[in-house]
């Protein structure tokens, strides 16, 4: 399986509906902790997967675990049938981009040469900077639209246009593959609609395969074309944002009382929380 | 056909310079710094080989340097003179190089071998084998000539395990490494002093000179262990220099990337404490080059992480030059080098530490 571009599409399309990675039976613990026990999750090519769920429900630990960033401790992580831990990083850095919650670059960075950075797995010691690299730093400055900041320090710039530049490091990075954790923390709301139109492009337009942790419910359930809902460690709901956002997963899933909507801008489920209020009729 | 290709730039800062599968990013300013800090290396070793009952001046040593000069010129320069120097230099880059490693895997300018124990480990072993060497005679004058560079060598190893497995949390955080290397750095000092205590008066005051790092009497025996050392450990750095890059980002960032974030950082660590305990065993624990050298080349070339080249050719140019001071600044009195560059040194490790205080609070 060889990388994408992202002028190549149509091999996104041949391979649509194959399974990218799958989780069979994971459990995944640090230490003693068992934080997911017994977890079966399909990614399927082509698709965007929110993974959502309360804190501490094991949804960042299973995306880690997905990018082979943490080893299960039972069952195992497929990658294109492969066992992902069997694979040699390097090659599994060529298929699957990832990247991490809230990442730290060194102080006094360019955003050219983070961006740059995510060509790593293609480069060599004598080959550090080829016309390849070159092409896809370039393409990935544009897409994130942050090619006029490429000499500014990264250290100076806003939130989200960090995390524009973060996510340019994955693209760079030519994976079609793309494993996102809570890309939207510390932004505010008109930076994290502009992050997930990003993502949506990614994925319509160069046919990227995305799955992210995200933490609001309603942004979720718009992007994803496919929701996973985790409690404890487990997958409580799974499908279509339509089956998995009602009234009873919310309950049961978030210990929340709400009304769930159609949205009226995407016409997706729209969550609204009851709280104190009475509800009025 | 081999044409060095200089296209435009796509990406705005990293202009490329590329040569068939070879390819680097041009960097004017590194290269220029690069040429500056060789000519201040070359002047410096002049100077220094010039200082002497019988001073020669820098172009008479150049001269020589070149392959000219007459006969007893070269015989002084070449046989009495230049391994001084040239184990100041040797020494002086292999300190820097390993600062350089050590500050970039921690992602801490504070976590330099001279800050986190390694050379004291070093120190340790080698004061060690210098007390035991006097006191058991002719196995002890084989130990101390031979041993030592291996006691340092084990020495400095066994103290990178010591910290590296006590910092060590499902993943090494920078300052943690520092805070752990600190600690032990104060026993491993502790133990030296001990040492020194117990030792007969002529150990300890041999001991004594060796630990405030001395270049001294240095001979063509001096540079050859320091050479070959070098000459394994100095390519392997610059191989691994380019992991090093990905390295800065966090363990999650880096492994995402495709680096075998463990293995990377064990080889690292590794070629680090190889290259500082020769130096220490070399010249005794020259202090705060392996702090500063590589914080210098970094802000002379910019960037994001200290350039192994550039620190390498500070260290060596930065020892050399304290040595030039050292011998000159105090008239006939001839200070060991590593009082002036801890002179040098200990101002900029006090700024450092400001300087955490305050982000700390901020």
């Amino acid at each position: 399986m060889t990388p994408l571009t992202q002028t190549d599409k149509s091999a996104a399309v041949a391979v649509t509906s194959a399974v990218r990675l799958r989780a069979e039976h994971v459990r995944l613990a640090y230490g003693d902790r068992t934080v997911v026990e017994g977890l079966d999750l399909d990614v399927v090519a082509g698709t965007i997967t929110a993974v959502i769920g309360p804190n501490g429900c094991g949804k960042s630990t299973l995306l880690r675990a997905l990018g082979r960033l943490l080893r299960p401790t039972g069952g195992q992580v497929l990658l294109d049938g492969r066992r992902i831990d069997k694979m040699p990083t390097r090659e599994v850095a060529k298929i699957l981009g990832l990247l991490p919650q809230a990442p730290t670059a060194p102080e006094g960075l360019t955003v050219a040469d983070l961006v740059a950075r995510g060509r790593h797995p293609h480069q060599a010691w004598y080959r550090q900077w080829s016309a390849d690299d070159e092409e896809a730093v370039a393409q990935a400055l544009e897409w994130t639209g942050i090619a006029d900041l490429a000499e500014r320090p990264v250290d100076e710039l806003s939130g989200g246009q960090r995390q524009r530049a973060w996510i340019s490091m994955a693209l760079a990075q030519g994976t079609d593959l793309l494993l996102l954790d809570e890309p939207t923390t510390f932004l505010d709301l008109a930076h994290q609609v502009d992050v997930l139109d990003l993502v949506r492009r990614l994925h319509q337009e160069a046919g990227r395969t995305v799955v992210m942790v995200l933490h609001d419910l309603n942004l979720a359930a718009r992007y994803a074309d496919r929701l996973v809902a985790m409690r404890d460690g487990r997958i409580v709901a799974a499908g279509e944002p339509s089956e998995v956002v009602t009234e009873s997963m919310l309950a049961e899933v978030f210990g929340l009382a709400a009304r769930v909507i159609p949205d009226p801008v995407a016409g997706t489920p729209l969550v609204v929380p009851i709280g104190g209020h009475a509800p009025s009729h | 056909m081999a044409v060095l290709e200089r296209t435009p730039a796509r990406v705005p800062g990293r202009p490329a310079l590329r040569l068939r599968g070879v390819s680097i990013v041009w960097r004017p300013r590194y290269v220029i710094v690069l040429a500056l800090g060789i000519a201040a290396l070359v002047l410096g070793m002049a100077a220094n080989i010039g200082r002497g009952e019988y001073p020669i001046s820098v172009p008479d040593v150049l001269a020589v340097l070149l392959g000219g000069g007459d006969s007893g010129q070269r015989f002084i320069i070449l046989e009495l003179r230049l391994p001084r120097s040239l184990t100041g230099a040797l020494v002086g880059a292999a300190l820097a190089v390993a600062g350089a490693i050590t500050q970039s895997i921690a992602r801490n300018p504070l976590a330099s071998p001279d800050m986190i124990g390694l050379t004291a480990g070093a120190s340790a072993a080698a004061v060690f084998v210098i007390v035991l060497g006097g006191g058991f005679g002719a196995v002890g004058g084989f130990l101390a000539a031979a041993g030592l560079p291996m006691a340092a060598l084990i020495g400095g190893l066994l103290t990178a395990f010591l910290i590296y497995g006590l910092a060590w949390r499902r993943g090494v955080r920078g300052f943690r490494l520092v805070l752990v290397g600190i600690g032990l750095q104060a026993m491993l000092l502790a133990v030296v002093h001990w040492l020194l205590v117990v030792a007969e008066v002529f150990e300890a005051a041999r001991a004594y000179v060796w630990l405030n790092g001395s270049l001294n009497a240095r001979g063509w025996e001096h540079v050859v262990p320091v050479s070959i050392a070098l000459a394994v450990l100095l390519p392997a750095a610059f191989l691994l220099a380019h992991v090093l890059g990905a390295l800065q980002y966090g363990d999650d960032t880096a492994r995402g990337l495709g680096v075998p974030v463990d293995r990377a950082r064990s080889l690292l660590l590794l070629v680090a404490v190889g290259l500082a305990s020769v130096a220490t065993a070399s010249a005794g624990p020259i202090a705060f080059v392996a702090l500063v050298a590589p914080q210098i080349a970094q802000r002379l070339v910019g960037g994001a992480r200290p350039p192994i080249g550039m620190s390498l050719v500070v260290g060596a140019a930065l020892t050399v030059i304290s040595d030039v001071v050292a011998r000159t600044a105090f008239g006939a009195t001839e200070l060991p080098v590593g009082i002036v560059t801890a002179v040098l040194g200990a101002p900029y490790l006090l700024y450092l530490l400001a300087r955490y205080g305050r982000e700390a609070r901020a």
